[in-house]
């Protein structure tokens, strides 16, 4: 054996950092349950610690730390939305994001590359236009550029004019960003857990337990926990969750048998319209260093950037239909080939090398839900579709003040889940269908 | 899911078919009240089970109903909507 082995290796020295310390068993309460260890539940934990002095708190998780989504998205990150509301939320985020490395002291990888949303019709151009304006009256940095612009900041994109759908502009949007996931996962759970926090990881929650309309505790796989305040932030399960914290009440159910998530009418619970449907992406080999910015193409369904590694990272809309199955298919490869070749043609020659799906949780207006719920002490952060990593770190500080205060900050307000009882829904499809 | 069982056409290829959501019976938008109707337009979340859906087979604009369970993509049965919609159907008043 070296000497050096010896020397350094042994205990008393240098001990291997264990940043992570196991859980142990489950109190029989807390102040606060999370449920759902993805980036959006380890955030507001971190964030309930570290701004309002609240720890004893538990986030559980059915699965293992930032398994879920969190794991499998294509780590876009971006501000450049439609709405006044959305691009207010997400442009905090992206202030978040940039400080993360250093308050972890932990390397997240965030790379700011600029982001392209290219434009294939008139009526996109238009979006595009009205994207930058909204974007630029709140001091985001969003403009149109044409077809020079566009050659200089992507020179290997094709902009034949000869093609079915030929590129007309884009909207460029520098803040654009990519950060690798899985560090964010495990920023916030160390950070966390150094504050005090418990991460129970394979401790799956079967029952939110009310009493007059509050909730009082949660039943999970390991036994009941007694609990003032729940978080809910389990993404694409979410619709299911909330059946446990209030079933369908009135209007009778849609049809015996599957688990019903909650209903309106007369019963009075809200309904949470959330659609779970699977989203798929991919990665090539690795190759060298060629794509800077991330290119997206709303028109063609596609968009791609390139990871820290070479890999090109691709991704489209979500499936056709509703399922609970994190299963890939060739019809997305296939459907996802075409366009891609169109952009950049000669990556005809390179290999696919994984390919997966995560599920995302649909709203009706392409924004998350934020917020209260009609059981006290139950809120609720779902929705978050194919756009909630860019999200974390928001998300995470406002719904950690909203679980500590009651009460929904004015910033995540506009996105309670009561809109749509209201029919006040911030319409973000035309920035959000296909760019995540 | 790979192959679709059209009541009309048979068994064809699941791309030329379309998902239209869960066949629910719609509530009536004069009489109903404002939060039940944001409840029927917005729908409810998805469940996990055997849930009945309206699916459109694309290149012969035929809607039909099948029930498909959205934990494992199964589909146990395919029928014509006028067995669910139609006289004698069981969410149907003869029309
Ligand atoms: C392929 C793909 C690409 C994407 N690309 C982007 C992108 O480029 N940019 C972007 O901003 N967003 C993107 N997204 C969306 C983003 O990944 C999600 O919105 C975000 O990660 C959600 O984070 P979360 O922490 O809320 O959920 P998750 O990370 O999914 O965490 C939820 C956790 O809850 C746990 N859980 C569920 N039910 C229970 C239960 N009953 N008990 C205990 N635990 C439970 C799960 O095990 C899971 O770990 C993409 C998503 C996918 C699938």
């Amino acid at each position: 054996m070296p000497l050096g082995l010896i020397k350094y290796g042994l205990p008393g020295k240098r001990r291997a950092r264990n940043p992570l310390p196991s859980a142990g068993r489950l109190k029989p309460r807390y102040d606060v349950v999370i449920v759902g260890a993805g980036g959006h539940g380890l955030a507001a934990a971190y964030y309930l610690a570290r701004d309002h002095g609240i720890t004893d708190v538990a986030v559980l998780d059915k699965g293992w730390l930032g398994g879920g989504n969190t794991a499998r998205n294509t780590t876009i990150i971006r501000s450049n939305y439609l709405t006044p509301e959305g691009v207010r939320f997400y442009d905090e985020s992206i202030r978040l994001f940039r400080g993360l490395s250093g308050e972890f002291d932990f390397n997240i990888l965030y790379s700011e590359r600029g982001h392209l949303t290219l434009a294939h019709t008139d009526a996109a151009l238009r979006t595009m236009r009205w994207r930058a304006e909204v974007n630029k009256h709140l001091g985001v940095d969003s403009e149109v550029v044409d077809l020079d612009g566009l050659a200089q900041l992507c020179p290997p994109l094709n902009l034949d004019r000869g093609e079915r759908f030929p590129v007309l502009g884009a909207l460029h949007h520098k803040p654009g960003a990519i950060a690798r996931h899985d560090a964010v996962a495990w920023g916030y759970a160390i950070a966390a857990a150094q504050r005090g926090v418990e991460i129970h990881q394979r401790t799956e929650v079967t029952g939110i337990l009310t009493d007059k309309g509050r909730v009082t505790g949660v039943a999970t796989t390991r036994g009941r926990i007694a609990c003032g305040r729940v978080l809910q932030a389990v993404a694409g399960t979410s619709p299911l969750l909330a059946a446990m914290a209030g079933g369908r009440a009135g209007g009778g159910p849609r049809g015996a048998g599957p688990e019903r998530p909650p209903g309106g009418g007369a019963g009075g619970a809200s309904p949470l319209p959330i659609r779970t449907v699977p989203l798929q992406a991919c990665v090539t080999e690795p190759l060298k260093p060629f794509l800077d910015p991330i290119v997206v193409s709303g028109s063609l369904h596609v968009y791609v950037s390139q990871s820290a590694r070479g890999e090109l990272v691709m991704g489209g809309p979500t499936d056709p239909y509703e399922l609970y199955a994190q299963r890939s298919t060739l019809e997305f490869k296939e459907g996802l080939a075409a366009p891609m070749l169109a952009l950049f043609p000669f990556l005809a020659e390179v290999r696919v090398l994984r390919q997966w799906a995560g599920l995302a949780d649909m709203t009706p207006d392409f924004s998350p839900i934020m917020g209260l719920t009609p059981v006290r002490g139950y809120y609720i952060d779902a929705g978050w579709g194919t756009w909630g990593f860019k999200a974390t770190p928001v998300c995470g500080k406002r719904m950690a003040e909203t679980v500590a205060t009651g009460q929904a900050p004015a910033l995540i307000e506009p996105f309670a889940l009561e809109r749509f009882a209201a029919f006040r829904q911030l319409g973000e499809r035309g920035a959000a269908s296909v760019g995540h | 899911m790979k192959i679709l069982d059209c009541p009309l056409n048979g068994p064809r290829n699941i791309s030329e078919f379309a998902c239209g959501g869960e066949a629910i019976e719609m509530a009536h938008p004069d009489t109903v009240s404002d939060a039940a109707w944001a409840d029927y337009v917005f729908g409810a979340g998805t469940a996990r089970g055997v849930v009945r859906e309206w699916w459109f087979h694309v290149p012969t604009a035929y809607w039909f109903i099948a029930e498909r369970d959205t934990g494992t993509d199964e589909v146990l049965r395919t029928y014509p909507a006028s067995e669910l919609f139609g006289p004698g159907g069981e969410a149907g008043e003869g029309a």
